[in-house]
């Protein structure tokens, strides 16, 4: 029994760092501008054909192929924000909500024109790593390396560079960061940029051992609302914790109930916290 | 106004020349007629596989009843085939638009289930709904059958006698089994196929120590595979085939020590062996391989009428036209268009209550095995005559599909999963 | 103001009543089917301009109302043999009970927030009912073939479930007129504007919001007992589907949100287009892009919706497009 616990939270672990990455892109865009991006799933299951197709057409390693999916997160932001958000960014909740699921949608129906909606495979084996009583998918250790790259990136550059400061002056406040001169619409695109950079990587990583279709991101997009409602909406290091608790418990609960309650706890959970705790373990925006 | 009305009526008078132009010439001398078969194929989506084999075998039948002069009704006309056939993207709710589309714009003389028992469901009911019959293929649970349908027919033998020969080769390959573990996908088929495996396996003794499903398109088993216990000695149950290959392939990354790892749906068809060594060892359970012994001498034998194709040409005819091997599904695809093929011969009319006839009275055996269906008003149309064999992936320097179980079918004796 | 005397009163009621009696006397079954899709899709689109429409509250899980009322009037009929009209109004009452309990927590929550909390509602639903074996479990209920026979047979049985739908449509679009043209409206617009200076005003908001969630989870409850028992069999995953409240919302923000006729203009324009999508095979694949294009057009250049811009361009026309 505890070793079956052991197993099962390790697992639900590794997963939580990744589920975290996804998760931090969703609350980096809503921290910087107040909007829920409701086209991170699709970018995500873009992130998941781009590792794709770099390793099956060009036989890029999809891990080094990863770089060339978080350059395309990033321009696909910049275009997500050109096109629906700039326009919205100061109108109410409804509107930006609606445009981004909008895109949402032109995302999704192009992709299944093109790619249709059959599952795919990154077939790139890498064997497991006995570690005791554990057997441990290399592929789902890398991820988890992958994301903590990831995340240690995103913190040295929110902290140590020019533009990651303006990023951060921006969230703090609009108003007065434009009055410092900062561009504020440039670090809007750039955020939301970031923002979907994150949930491409995150996409990636998640192809690497799961399969997948373009429909994939949608229920990565639902545990990431979670996430970032449990850490806090606006604060990258709460959507790590979240992600990091939220699969924790996707690893607990399935060995004191049958695993098809999880949706159930989860959502439940995250209906509470927003009843009870909207700010999230670390305090919202 | 007054050349409004003379527009108009210029337009009547051409419309009816048009349409007295148009009559058709005179019937010459046999008629033949085209009788539509409808249905809806997953071309598209998480079912793709097993349908676009189910719908090649169905367009084999069809061409070639077709190109051997179609079937002739007892008033001598000459009824030959047309399909007409929409992608359900492997979504319900297409199956029933669609279906109802084909009944009353398309006008479909009959119908061919969709892939998968859950459309299937959907698609019955609509057939039922406006009197058309259905032959279903790729659709094994039991409890389409069981709603009072009248008009339904299961090709497919159902999903209560899926698994149960697993347990039986168990009980040969290793002796002193004790523990089973059943994890499933949580749709009507595999739900029928773990029901009555659990009930069976608690019959013959066994122990069942984990019995779950997971939800249609679950990607991560991780959860399920750490609550089998380390002593467990067969693993059994799956979903369709995208579902089932992510779970023995995550059955072999997590190392699970099982002495028997038995599948539905995935393990039969040729594409499994992308798996490499992950599909080593994983039986599953077959309507139909290409090595079956069914033939006219054996259908002589047990005193049974022979129709249609024998198994080598079906395989060598299949190959040419698609390129790939048969799996189950192709064959069933096939036989369901061989099933209606005899049935409007039999009955001579294309009459939907004269075909009906000759469906419950069918006795037949064909390259696909026996046919009966059940004619209780409990259980019509649910599949009486047919059996299934348990296949499983050796390496013989590549991958090879062998016939495991039953005995008189064997082409190889089984082999453990773990130690391999 | 005597409401039957306003022409933007009749005009929707007439069209659906004039629709639906033509379907009625054409007695052909294809026409049927296209009208209860739209139909259906007119009474989903109305109710969730009931809540979304007056106080501006944007509910992206509305579907759950219809999944759990379509469900407990299934299970109504299938298991216990309640006759349609009475298991559908069954569901529809515990859609509104579900509403009620649910609104009275969820409804303080603001915008985006509460957005969110409709979606993790409408997913725990989903995942509840398919553990729940009363409800069928995973794999649903469904309705033996012979309960068609209570109604006359299975052709019978589909004429009248869609006379039923006809009915409930009409109801909804009166409902929601009446909601909108009384003084209850009123604080319901006022909410929609600035919930905090109508609060200040005296309109007792939470009450107000709770009673129009109510009143906007009934019909779908109804509607959701119809369209299962026409299809014969429910399961978890048709009955919380999050694209089909999706495609309530456009369908609304389409024709423009806070009118009458605006949720009727935009089923019928959205499931028109869908439809014709569909079956073009250049844009089969593109249904939903185009879809989406639609949508974001809209959100950009004319929020107000097709019947809101008409509205606010001819004046004169506004007692008529209401």
């Amino acid at each position: 029994m505890l070793n079956q616990l052991i197993s099962s939270l390790t697992d639900g672990l590794l997963l939580g760092f990744v589920y975290g990455v996804a998760a931090m892109g969703l609350t980096l865009i809503w921290g910087v501008m107040t909007v829920i991006n409701l086209a991170h799933g699709p970018v995500i299951a873009l992130g998941m054909f781009g590792t794709y197709l770099l390793f099956t057409h060009l036989g890029v390693n999809p891990y080094l192929g990863l770089v060339a999916v978080a350059v395309f997160g990033l321009l696909l932001g910049f275009v997500i924000y050109g096109a629906a958000v700039h326009r919205v960014i100061n109108a109410p909740h409804l509107s930006s909500l609606l445009a981004t699921f909008a895109v949402n949608m032109i995302i999704i129906g192009l992709g299944t024109a093109i790619f249709s909606t059959s599952p795919q495979n990154i077939d790139f084996p890498l064997g497991s790593l006995e570690a005791g009583f554990l057997t441990l998918p290399v592929s789902r250790l890398l991820a988890t390396v992958g994301a903590i790259l990831v995340t240690a990136a995103l913190y040295l550059f929110l902290y140590f560079t020019r533009m990651g400061k303006a990023i951060r002056a921006v969230a703090n406040n609009r108003r007065a960061a434009e009055l410092m001169g900062i561009p504020s619409s440039l670090v809007l695109a750039l955020s939301f940029g970031l923002g979907t950079m994150l949930a491409a990587v995150a996409g990636g990583l998640i192809a690497t051992f799961f399969p997948f279709t373009i429909l994939s991101g949608g229920p990565y997009e639902l545990k990431s609302f979670v996430i970032c409602v449990l850490g806090g909406l606006g604060h990258p290091l709460g959507a790590l914790l979240g992600g990091l608790m939220l699969g924790g418990l996707e690893g607990l609960i399935p060995t004191f109930m049958p695993v098809s309650w999880v949706p159930v706890v989860e959502f439940g959970l995250f209906v509470l916290v927003l009843l009870f705790r909207p700010s999230g373990l670390l305090g919202a925006k | 106004m007054k050349r409004l009305g003379l527009c108009l009526i210029g337009l009547a008078v051409v419309g009816v020349l048009f349409a007295v132009l148009m009559q058709p010439a005179a019937a010459a001398e046999a008629k033949t007629k085209t009788v539509v078969i409808g249905f809806t194929a997953s071309q598209t989506g998480k079912l793709n596989v097993e349908a676009i084999r189910q719908i090649n075998g169905l367009n084999l039948w069809m061409e070639q009843v077709n190109a051997a002069g179609g079937v002739k009704l007892s008033d001598g006309t000459v009824v030959k085939f047309a399909a007409k056939f929409y992608d359900d993207e492997s979504k319900k709710e297409r199956v029933q638009e669609l279906y109802t589309k084909l009944i009353s714009t398309d006008k479909a003389d009959f119908l061919i289930s969709p892939y998968s028992s859950g459309l299937t469901d959907a698609a019955a009911v609509i057939a039922q709904q406006y009197n058309k019959i259905m032959i279903t293929a790729g659709a094994a649970s039991d409890s389409t059958y069981k709603k009072g349908y009248t008009l339904i027919y299961q090709a497919y033998t159902p999903a209560s006698r899926y698994l149960t020969g697993a347990v039986d080769l168990l009980a040969k390959m290793e002796p002193k089994a004790k523990k089973i573990a059943i994890v499933n996908e949580k749709d009507k088929f595999s739900t029928d196929v773990v029901n009555e495996l659990k009930s069976y396996a608690e019959k013959k003794g066994y122990q069942v120590v984990l019995f779950e499903g997971y939800d249609t398109g679950a990607t991560d088993f991780a959860p399920f595979i750490n609550k089998i216990p380390a002593d467990v000695d067969a693993v059994m149950g799956g979903g369709h085939f995208a579902d089932t290959s992510t779970f023995a392939k995550q059955l072999f990354e997590k190392g699970v020590k099982a002495k028997m790892v038995a599948l539905l749906v995935a393990p039969p068809e040729p594409k499994f062996a992308e798996l490499g060594d992950a599909a080593y060892g994983v039986i599953g359970a077959s309507q139909w391989q290409p090595e079956a012994k069914y033939s006219p001498e054996a259908a002589k034998k047990a005193g049974v009428e022979w129709f249609g194709i024998t198994v080598e040409d079906f395989d060598k005819t299949y190959k040419t036209k698609f390129k790939e091997e048969p799996s189950y599904h192709s064959a069933g695809g096939y036989v369901a268009g061989l099933l209606l093929e005899n049935a409007i011969k039999k009955a001579g009319s294309t009459e939907t209550a004269q075909v009906k006839k000759v469906l419950d009275d069918m006795n037949l055996m064909t390259f696909y095995g026996h046919v009966k269906f059940d004619t209780t008003p409990k259980a019509h149309g649910l599949q009486l005559g047919h059996d299934m064999v348990y296949t499983q992936w050796q390496k013989k320097g590549k991958l090879v599909n062998q016939v495991v179980w039953p005995e008189a079918a064997q082409t190889a004796k089984a082999i453990l999963y773990f130690p391999r | 103001m005597k409401f039957w005397r306003q022409p933007g009163f009749w005009l929707p009621l007439a069209i659906v009543l004039v629709w639906g009696a033509a379907v009625l006397v054409l007695r052909q079954d294809t026409t049927r089917e296209t009208a209860s899709t739209l139909m259906m899709s007119v009474a989903l689109a109305s109710s969730l301009n009931i809540l979304l429409g007056y106080t501006g509250y944007v509910s992206f899980g509305h579907i759950v109302f219809f999944g759990l009322g379509g469900y407990t009037g299934f299970y109504l009929l299938s298991e216990h043999g309640w006759p349609l009209y009475f298991a559908a109004v069954a569901g529809g009452l515990l859609s509104s009970l579900i509403a009620l309990l649910v609104g009275l927590a969820v409804l303080r929550l603001r915008g985006a927030y509460f957005a969110l909390a409709t979606i993790g509602i409408n997913e725990a639903a989903r995942a509840f009912v398919s553990n729940f074996s009363p409800f069928g479990g995973a794999t649903g209920l469904f309705v033996n073939f012979s309960a068609y026979e209570k109604y006359g047979g299975a052709g019978q049985a589909l004429w009248t479930t869609f006379i039923y739908l006809w009915v409930t449509t009409m109801v909804v679009l009166v409902v929601s007129f009446l909601v909108k043209h009384s003084r209850f409206g009123l604080g319901l617009l006022a909410i929609r504007e600035d919930e905090d200076a109508a609060m200040v005003m005296g309109v007792q908001a939470p009450r107000a919001k709770t009673i129009t969630y109510v009143i906007s989870a009934f019909f779908p409850g109804i509607v959701g007992t119809l369209y299962f028992f026409k299809n014969g069999n429910v399961e978890p995953g048709d009955a919380f589907q999050l694209h089909m409240s999706i495609e309530m919302l456009v369908m609304v923000m389409l024709g423009g949100m806070g009118t009458v006729l605006g949720p009727m203009a935009g089923a019928v324009a959205y499931q028109g287009l869908r439809g014709y999508l569909l079956t073009s095979p250049i844009f089969k694949e593109l249904h939903l892009a185009v879809a989406g294009l639609l949508l974001l057009l809209i959100i950009l250049f004319v929020p107000a919706g097709a019947v809101g811009w008409v509205r606010s361009r001819f004046r004169s026309l506004r007692t008529v497009l209401e």
